[in-house]
């Protein structure tokens, strides 16, 4: 029996649309490739190589060019990353305020060190760099959420409230 | 208590839409903006003595005044939103709790140097700082401070918001130049200026957001008033992002030539759990450190910093208390430092590489006396031979954290061990 044939990547209707708005707010095509592939990441969660060459021929860019801007920048997935894509911050102001213990404590619980994702998809653990949210630190990104003022305890919430498909909010920003 | 100006909605409720905005005064600078003459206006802010918020401290006036006036090419504005200097979370406040405030300064920007299109670079991760931005945006638009004749005056312009993808190189103006293009965010060689050939080979102004931020207050008090605050060079008011030990960690605004640790205390309580000071990191991660005795005795202001051999960059304050390691702050800094390279100069690639090795080296209990002298002998090799200042951002700490804590350094070395490491884990089970 024959493989389905699987289905070829395109905007669907809606980023279709945005993606043609998106061209008139620039001079040049090449300036619309780093909303496309956000677009393109919103639609599929990741990019593969299929998307990387559809994205160049809707620009007239070379596949070469594109494959070299998405190596670039850290916030592009090549691969799938798990539901919820946990970025926790490492540098200073996080550091001096305790994230190395919230990242040994989110891998040993999650069995997962920074960089994997766990067999069941729920989660993937990523170390990034300052997150602009140093007053509240330390900090951590759940997919677009910032968790700020971690702890312990805290930790452990958020990770059962993914488990239990909760959705998560993000603390009112104080004056300061 | 300072003056506040660029943070004087942060605690209204709903700041961010416009009719509150509105209703304290907001856009009330465009009438007196659009009598005067664009050449005016530029002299009114050099006058005003506001200088870039996003680092290096330049005039704002002055380099909107190097933008060639004869060209028949179009002319950009991009608001640098990428805010990644460590340290630094006050644009984030900015455009989540008043982005109108920004929107007019950028109107009153465009309008003087004669731009009718502005692109706001807002770094991948601010997804909610963005959609605040946006919904203002489409706010202004849909009152006519936006688009087509804005305010029935001919002048047009439109705002878009262009989101970054995760590299804080992206920040250095030329590098955010080229990732606005659709490249790689490398940076250019300068000369050419941004101002005389900057995105799409176009003139462009680049200003952070909190500069442009001070630009209704400039043209609604008048220069005089702006300038009357704080010191001579040094004039009006910064946000200063305070963070690590601290009790109180936040953005807070302050009027430059103030005592610096008095400052810090003031606004933030002093040093968290009543500990000791250590040492005060003033301008984000890429400035050079600064003793206990030195913040006590050192002026909040670009002189003074300068003087005391740091500088005051993104206003992004971070403090160290007796209970933290110098030696891990390097490794971390430096870490970040190589992470960040782009790549394209040798010297940076290998060099901030090379020193965040032996950092963590040495923090792990692993380094030796030697590895002490290499760092010190690499920071020369990183600075001022790189086509922007990224190598000399890690140089220059580097080389201050070993020069005042170097009794800390050796500590680690003879030891065999991070002396800090159990106190650290205590403080962060805190
Ligand atoms: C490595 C590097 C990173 C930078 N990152 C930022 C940044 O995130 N935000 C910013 O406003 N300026 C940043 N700058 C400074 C910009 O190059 C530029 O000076 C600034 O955007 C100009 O605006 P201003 O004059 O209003 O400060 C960075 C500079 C360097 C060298
Ligand atoms: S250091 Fe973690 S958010 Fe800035």
């Amino acid at each position: 029996m024959k493989a389905a044939a699987q289905e070829k990547f395109a905007f669907n209707k809606e980023n279709e649309e945005v993606f043609q708005e998106t061209l008139k707010k620039y001079p040049t095509k090449m300036a619309v490739l780093l909303p496309a592939l956000w677009l393109c990441q919103k639609q599929n969660g990741h990019l593969t190589d299929e998307i990387l060459e559809y994205v160049a021929g809707r620009l007239d860019l070379s596949p070469v060019h594109v494959y070299s801007v998405v190596e670039f920048y850290t916030m592009y997935h090549r691969r799938p990353p798990g539901k919820y894509h946990l970025q926790l911050c490492r540098t200073l102001s996080c550091t001096l305020c305790g994230c190395e213990e919230l990242r040994e404590h989110l891998a040993k619980r999650l069995g997962i060190a920074p960089g994997e994702k766990t067999r069941d998809g729920l989660f993937s653990l990523e170390e990034v760099e300052c997150l602009g949210s140093c007053g509240t630190a330390p900090v951590m990104r759940v997919n677009e959420v910032y968790c700020e003022n971690l702890n312990l305890e805290k930790v452990d919430k958020i990770i059962e409230m993914c488990k239990a498909d909760k959705p998560l909010e993000e603390e009112p920003m104080g004056a300061h | 208590m300072s003056p506040r100006i660029i943070s004087i909605n942060f605690d209204k409720p709903d700041a961010h839409k416009l009719s509150v905005y509105e209703a304290s005064g907001g856009y009330g600078s465009l009438q007196k903006l659009f009598t005067m003459p664009p050449d005016e206006v530029i002299e009114h802010v050099k006058n005003s003595g506001l200088r870039g918020r996003g680092g290096a401290g330049f005039s704002a006036g002055m380099k909107w005044s190097f933008v060639p006036k004869d060209t028949d090419k179009p002319k950009y504005l991009c608001v640098n939103a990428d805010e990644g200097e460590p340290g630094t979370f006050k644009d984030r406040k900015i455009l989540q709790l008043d982005p109108h405030m920004m929107i007019e300064g950028v109107i009153i920007c465009c309008y003087a140097v004669g731009i009718h299109t502005a692109y706001v670079y807002v770094r991948g991760e601010y997804v909610k700082p963005a959609r605040r931005l946006q919904a203002a945006i489409d706010e202004a638009y849909a009152k006519g401070y936006l688009g087509k004749n804005i305010q029935g005056t001919g002048f047009d312009l439109d705002v878009v918001i262009h989101m970054g993808a995760g590299a804080y190189i992206c920040g250095e103006e030329t590098g955010l130049i080229e990732s606005l293009e659709g490249k790689k965010g490398q940076p250019r060689a300068k000369p050419p200026y941004p101002a005389v050939i900057g995105v799409f080979g176009c003139p462009t102004v680049v200003n952070n957001v909190e500069t442009l931020s001070a630009l209704p207050f400039i043209m609604n008090e008048g220069w005089q008033a702006y300038a009357k605050l704080g010191t001579e060079k040094s004039t009006g008011t910064m946000l200063f992002s305070i963070s690590g030990s601290v009790e109180r960690p936040g953005v807070y605004e302050g009027e430059f030539g103030v005592n610096l640790w008095d400052f810090i205390e003031r606004s933030t309580g002093g040093v968290r759990g009543g500990r000791k000071l250590k040492a005060v990191i003033p301008g984000g991660s890429s400035s050079s450190i600064l003793t206990a005795d030195e913040a006590r005795s050192t002026y909040l202001d670009y002189e003074s910093i300068a003087a005391a051999g740091s500088m005051v960059g993104s206003g992004a304050i971070m403090v160290l208390s007796e209970e933290d390691c110098v030696v891990k702050a390097l490794e971390v800094v430096a870490r970040f430092y190589a992470h960040e390279s782009c790549g394209q100069c040798p010297q940076c690639r290998e060099g901030t590489y090379f020193i965040s090795q032996i950092a963590r080296r040495i923090e792990n209990g692993e380094g030796s006396m030697e590895d002490i002298e290499k760092i010190l002998d690499t920071c020369p090799l990183l600075m001022g031979v790189t086509v922007c200042v990224l190598a000399d951002s890690i140089a220059m700490p580097a080389k201050s954290y070993i020069e005042k804590f170097r009794e800390e350094f050796d500590q680690h070395v003879k030891e065999k061990h991070c002396p800090y490491r159990s106190a650290e884990r205590k403080s962060a089970v805190l």
